[in-house]
């Protein structure tokens, strides 16, 4: 993958000087992001670094001293947006239980994207969603990868039991990021990796920016969690409609099956992920309940602020 | 007690309202008699009766009235 596409000053001058310029990097303290889309890629691509990396720019960028603060600045005004819109939206998290959690995401209104792929979509609309999810699916599973060696044995005994099913249990062919590059591929579309990320709204590079946010900082790890749990609990039954969408207006099998696999996995990871995971968490950690909701609430949301866009642009 | 029989790390968990989780391979048999094999490191089988794809939960349960979950 090559770097994205620049979408404001910032991320103009700071894809520039990570590919040809790397002695500058320092002339980026300082820089703003411009808006949304401009902040929004340059965090993207920063946290990119840390996955596969691009083709253009050096490796051993990594851990360059100045890419870690400007990072660090860009996560700071996500974390807050996050935290303000839980806190306009929810107020104070409600006390923790597996079955209030479960209420928690049941209770969440908003858009559904799978309600609208289900009955409503046309193949083009479908595809053009295939190409936004593609950004995190092509790396499904790894954003909560980063938490493994930051838990207590329990806990990461818990998390291992989910992600060895979303790996595949050890066959590169059952690895669900495998499934979706297949679908992808049988629908005509590209299966590599970031091969969509120009073409991704600021919508869907904050969903993808928030779950690498929580999984690579350590202190924000009841809200990773919290995030999966969402994710798995609001899984099953939207997959089961998007795989009949896809049927519907008659895209490959090999799509639809994808979908259809997070109908009987996502049954058990969001039981897995509320209670066994995040119930041993706060278990040996129970001041992370706070954040556990933040995730959850984090993953409705911006997934609201997806279909809204998405639905937006699609009813124009 | 060897790790596999310890109390806090089941083999079987009843999910209140939900599934039932089993631990390893096993096979289940369905109401219509049929044996279906497990296939991931750990299976939900339905309680509630209403799944499309028995004998493995789908989430259905989350859609039915509470006082007819399992």
């Amino acid at each position: 993958m090559l770097t994205p596409k620049p979408r404001g000053t910032l991320s103009q001058t700071l894809f520039e000087l990570m590919r040809s310029r790397p002695d500058e990097l320092g002339t980026t303290r300082g820089l703003r992001a411009e808006h949304a889309d401009d902040a929004q890629i340059a965090l993207w691509a920063l946290y990119e670094l840390s996955y596969r990396g691009f083709e253009d720019v050096a490796e051993s960028l990594e851990w360059h001293p100045d890419l870690v603060a400007l990072r660090g600045e860009l996560e700071v005004d996500l974390e807050n947006a996050l935290r303000e819109r839980f806190r306009a939206a929810v107020g104070e998290a409600p006390a923790w239980s597996p079955e209030g959690f479960f209420d928690f995401c049941a209770e969440h209104d908003g858009p559904s994207l799978a309600a609208f792929v289900h009955r409503d979509a046309d193949a083009e609309q479908v595809l053009d969603l295939l190409r936004l999810r593609s950004i995190y699916h092509l790396k499904e599973a790894d954003p909560v990868a980063w938490l493994v060696p930051r838990l207590d044995d329990t806990t990461k005994a818990a998390l291992m039991e989910l992600q060895y099913d979303e790996y595949g249990t050890g066959n590169p062919h059952l690895l669900h990021a495998g499934l979706f590059a297949r679908g992808l591929e049988a629908c005509g579309l590209s299966p590599a990796y970031g091969a969509y990320i120009d073409d991704a709204p600021a919508e869907i590079l904050e969903q993808n920016n928030a779950m690498t946010l929580f999984g690579l900082n350590r202190r924000l790890r009841g809200a990773a969690l919290g995030h999966l749990a969402a994710f798995e609990a609001t899984s099953s039954l939207p997959s089961r409609r998007i795989a009949q969408g896809l049927r519907r207006v008659g895209l490959p099998d090999a799509i639809a099956a994808y979908y259809d696999e997070h109908v009987e996995a996502d049954a058990v990871h969001e039981q897995l992920a509320v209670r066994t995971i995040c119930g041993s968490l706060l278990a040996a950690e129970p001041t992370l309940a706070a954040d556990v909701f933040l995730g959850a609430f984090s993953c409705l949301d911006l997934e609201d602020r997806v279909a809204h866009r998405l639905l937006g642009e699609w009813a124009a | 007690m060897t790790a596999s029989t310890s109390s806090d790390h089941p083999d079987v968990i009843i999910c209140p309202g939900g599934p039932l989780l089993l631990r390893g391979e096993h096979v289940v048999q369905d109401e219509q008699g049929l044996a279906h094999r497990t296939t991931r490191p750990v299976s939900a089988v339905c309680r509630c009766g209403k799944t499309s794809t028995s004998p493995w939960c789908d989430g259905t349960h989350k859609v039915i009235p509470a006082r007819n979950r399992p």
